[in-house]
């Protein structure tokens, strides 16, 4: 009686999910990477996520089996053991070797990750509430980049377009295949500079600068959040980097540079949301 | 009886009405009222957590202002550590170590009265908080400076309110020390204690010593609003980064203080149903040891994106990776418990069998969060919020369900309906994964956390995650209805209604447990 | 319960009472530990002139030393002179800063040094610099302020670019002291 009805139940609900399912982007990983240290950390997740996955399953099987086997509905005797010396060494010990085994990769990685020593360019990303400013130090370039979706399509009075929330008024623009050092701080508050296909998340500091970097496989636009909590717009200021040929980044400097010539170079930054 | 202990202070007779509760010094009623009182906070944190759900919803601000959003999650998070989570193991302390040590009551009865009572002032202040000018505290949960010196008066009232919180915290550790070392049974030697009270000692003591560490923080955090001191301030002298340090040096034993009283709650489930003794008793007691010596050690791998030295980052991953061969071995130990038992599934059964399975998934998203370029990516992210959902809510709130069925027969000496209660845990276990499985998805996707909107491609399963959070709000109705239930019209519980309860509470009294145990200690073999 | 039992609950509760006052003392002292750590680190030093340890040349490396601001508050811009120097390991640099002041109000700042990469600090030596002390400046005039420091000759092989940066606060209600100044 009771079994077809609850498979009546789980057939209705897969038939209503297949349209969902089928029309969705069920994005289940991360990102695609666009730079070597993406590649790398998803293959360190990968590594991780197999070790992880085969413990679980050994471990459960066990569990599971246990609780086939070993019921008192089937008629099993409860043994009476309650310790095993080897067996315990064994499943302390073992795990140590397992760890030491992902913690080698891991610090090839994170070394590499945190090597900013020599730079093609450097950028300096400063945190506001609530937009992001960018500093071209070689350049002598400064703007801010702010979120650029109308208000509209966040009340729901316009119909929401492809990279809502995800855009802005002045991109980031480096050229592709440099080392690009990006120092992070910030005007007021803790914000994040991330980009999740650049592999990089940075704290933005008051007070302070932190560094970081990437190397840019590929041309295209990428796009990212302030990470760290810092106030009511946190989840409205993105970051956009457009990855562009050394010709069209060079383009580009010389007209950001025709935009401020007469303007004296770092002209004061006038703090559009001063913290009280 | 009543004359034979007329002259012991006080808790000579059950009086009625309010004041019993009020001026109570019983550990019975003050259980009973943690536990109550814990489940008001679970579900005001609740709604905290539906509102939240439901403006993910969909993409698009729909319901309410981000600003308030950001209240929503402080709160939620505050309310559900502090108010919710802790008190209910406070609660099974104090029902449980007096009956399972063989002790009369709590060392300091009185005490015990007004740690319980500082509870519903402090959780006042923190909803108060909502209705003061500049709103309530909108700087999350971990209350990062400097965040926190810009936002309003709610947050002034959120920091007395831990204030209060840590006070009623300590007091309650204090008690439940005390009684676990000199209140014991004749013959209850320390290696001999059920390990739910090992695993309580353990905490307590971990909350005397990072409880204080809290309050530090968050008075600097005050004396920096308001007195024009630097900790926190570059300007000063001070640094922003330097919050952190002192608030995960408490935060991260914050973790275990909630998570190993529920390891002790499991390790006294486990074992009654599968009818058989608890595996590695001593292993277990030396794994929860080192589990809460090495928290001490690792605080700042919830810091990996501040920019700390890289050798920082590698001893820290390092030492964070070093806790998962305790808690493994906690995990081999459970399972080694029902291997070979003659298992039966009520349930409390269930509900640890559950935390077991979900735990350890919680446990295991720990550890891919331990390698530090992979917790780049994901730290801030959704990825995080389902990490600690399965730790706290599959870990923590689990055992604590599996300890409310296990022990209510004791407490109210009636059963409540088993056929309910497996459907409780059958619609928890349900939606609690619908509601947070996705999010590791959307984690790896990058969807940061603490964003009140978000782009399109994250539309799908926050959905689902919305419908998840909605059934498992509902099935926690439920819950308080069984409760109810068997409140009102349980069937009369027999003085040990679980065959492989072996503990003094299910051996030595009957069911309901009288107002007055052990006045006369037990014999312990 | 006994009086016994009273007794040694009472000294117990005086010992835990003890420890928990100990670990709130203890969230305070983490902060002067954790400046210590800073200070031997080199990581956020900020008012003392450095010990210069070896004043050898290398004139075999060089490294480019890139020169960042920031300005706190709204009436005033830091800059300086030069974006970028390439030196020497051991070499005595000096960098100007300027430090404008287009309103109508004279203010005070102090300035907070900081590193690109952070490890970085152990190796610039600062011989003087415009941070250690409080600045005053006067409504709508510029001041030129200088740095000296080193590189340590000592700074690893792999490190080519630093950046030195500083972030300029205003000191509200300060009044610059005449000695000091
Ligand atoms: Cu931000």
């Amino acid at each position: 009686m009771k079994v077809p009805y609850i498979s009546k139940i789980l057939a209705t609900c897969l038939l209503l999910a297949v349209p969902c399912l089928s029309m969705a982007a069920w994005n289940i990983n991360f990102q695609p990477g666009n730079t070597l240290l993406a590649d790398d950390i998803q293959q360190l997740h990968l590594i991780v996520m197999i070790v992880c996955v085969v413990i679980f399953v050994g471990v459960f099987g066990f569990m599971f089996y246990a609780i086939f086997k070993h019921r008192k509905s089937v008629g099993h005797k409860a043994s009476n053991f309650h310790e095993n010396t080897t067996v315990e060494i064994i499943w302390t010990v073992i795990p140590f070797f397992i760890l030491a085994g992902l913690a080698w990769p891991a610090t090839e990685t994170l070394l590499a990750m945190r090597d900013t020593s020599s730079p093609d360019m450097t950028i300096k990303a400063t945190g506001y509430q609530w937009m992001w400013g960018y500093e071209y130090l070689d350049e002598g370039i400064q703007f801010y980049s702010a979120l650029s979706t109308p208000q509209g399509q966040i009340d729901g009075t316009e119909p929401k377009t492809e990279n809502y929330l995800l855009e802005v008024d002045n991109p980031v623009v480096v050229p592709v295949g440099k080392r690009i050092r990006v120092l992070t701080t910030a005007s007021d508050v803790l914000h994040a500079w991330y980009v999740p296909a650049l592999a990089v998340k940075q704290d933005a500091v008051p007070g302070f600068i932190r560094d970081t970097w990437f190397k840019a496989e590929e041309t295209g636009v990428f796009r990212g959040q302030c990470a760290e909590l810092c106030g009511k717009q946190h989840g409205f200021m993105p970051i956009v980097v457009h990855v562009v040929s050394q010709e069209d980044y060079d383009a580009w400097v010389a007209e950001q540079k025709q935009k401020i010539s007469g303007k004296e170079l770092g002209a004061p930054i006038k703090l559009v949301a001063d913290s009280q | 009886m009543e004359a034979a202990h007329a002259h012991d202070d006080g808790h000579d007779h059950v009086p009625s009405g309010l004041m019993r509760y009020v001026t109570t010094t019983n550990h019975k009623d003050i259980g009973s009222m943690y536990l109550w009182f814990s489940f008001a906070m679970f579900l005001v944190g609740g709604v905290m957590a539906l509102t939240i759900r439901a403006e993910l919803f969909q993409p698009g601000l729909q319901l309410v202002r981000p600003e308030f959003f950001n209240t929503m999650t402080t709160l939620h998070g505050l309310i559900m550590v502090f108010g919710a989570i802790m008190p209910a193991f406070v609660g099974f302390a104090n029902w449980q170590i007096p009956m399972m040590i063989g002790a009369p009551d709590m060392a300091f009865p009185r005490m015990n009265n007004w740690s319980f009572w500082l509870l519903p002032p402090a959780a006042s202040l923190l909803v108060l908080s909502l209705f003061v000018p500049g709103g309530g505290p909108g700087a999350g949960w971990t209350l990062y400076a400097p965040l926190t010196v810009q936002q309003g008066m709610g947050m002034d009232l959120t920091i007395f309110a831990i204030h209060i919180l840590g006070m009623s915290s300590i007091m309650g550790s204090i008690n439940i020390v005390t009684t676990i070392l000199n209140m014991r049974a004749p013959g209850m030697t320390l290696m001999k204690m059920p390990l739910f009270v090992w695993t309580w000692l353990i905490t307590a003591y971990l909350l005397i010593a990072v409880m204080p560490v809290l309050a530090g923080a968050v008075t600097m955090t005050l004396t920096d609003r308001h007195f024009g001191t630097n900790f926190f301030n570059a300007a000063g002298g001070g640094d922003p980064v330097m919050f952190q340090h002192i608030f995960w040096f408490f935060g991260h034993p914050e973790v275990y203080i909630i998570a190993i009283p529920a390891f002790g709650v499991v390790s006294q489930i486990l074992p009654a149903f599968s009818r058989k003794p608890l595996f590695g008793y001593a292993s277990m007691v030396y794994a929860t040891a080192s589990i809460a010596i090495l928290s001490f050690l690792v605080w700042a791998h919830h810091m990996y994106t501040v920019g700390m030295p890289v050798e920082a980052q590698l001893y820290y991953m390092f030492a964070t990776m070093l806790i998962a061969v305790p808690t493994g071995v906690k995990v081999f130990n459970w399972v080694a418990t029902m291997w070979k038992g003659s298992m039966t599934f009520e349930t409390p059964m269930l509900f640890a069998i559950g935390f077991l399975f979900l735990f350890t998934l919680g446990g295991f998203t720990g550890l891919v969060l331990a390698v530090v370029p992979v917790d780049v990516q994901l730290h801030d992210t959704y990825y995080v919020v389902a990490h600690f959902h399965y730790v706290m809510v599959a870990g923590a709130l689990y055992a604590a369900f599996g300890g409310v069925y296990f022990w209510l027969p004791k407490w109210i000496g009636k059963m409540y309906d088993e056929r309910l209660g497996k459907i409780h845990f059958w619609l928890s276990i349900i939606f609690f994964n619908i509601a947070f499985f996705p999010q590791h998805f959307l984690g790896l996707a990058g969807m940061p956390r603490r964003i009140p909107d978000y782009s399109l491609q994250f539309a799908d399963f926050n959905m689902v995650s919305t419908i998840g959070a909605f059934g498992f709000g509902m099935a926690q109705i439920f819950f308080l209805y069984i409760l109810l239930k068997a409140i009102r019209s349980g069937e009369p519980a027999p003085a040990k209604p679980w065959d492989g309860a072996d503990t003094l509470e299910w051996t030595h009294l009957p069911s309901p447990a009288p107002y007055h145990s052990f006045e006369d200690p037990p014999q312990i073999r | 319960m006994s009086q016994d039992v009273k007794v040694t609950n009472r000294i117990m509760l005086r010992k835990l009472a003890v420890m928990s006052v100990l670990m709130f003392g203890f969230g305070y002292l983490l902060v002067p530990l954790y400046e210590k750590i800073c200070d031997v680190t080199g990581i956020n030093q900020i008012v003392k002139a450095d010990e210069i340890g070896n004043t050898q040349v290398d004139d075999s490396r060089t490294i480019i030393v890139e020169f960042d601001s920031n300005s706190r508050g709204e009436h005033w811009y830091l800059k300086a002179i030069d974006s970028k120097k390439t030196v020497h390991p051991g070499e005595l640099v000096e960098v100007i800063y300027e430090l404008h002041n287009p309103s109508e109000k004279s203010v005070v700042g102090q300035a907070i040094p900081s590193y690109g990469p952070a490890y970085a600090s152990q190796y610039i030596k600062k011989i003087d610099c415009f941070c250690f002390k409080q600045q005053e400046i006067l409504a709508g005039q510029t001041q030129r302020l200088p740095v000296m420091f080193v590189i340590d000759s000592s700074v690893p092989d792999d490190v080519h670019t630093i950046t030195l940066s500083f972030t300029m606060f205003e000191v509200e209600g300060a009044i610059v002291d005449e000695k000091e100044s």
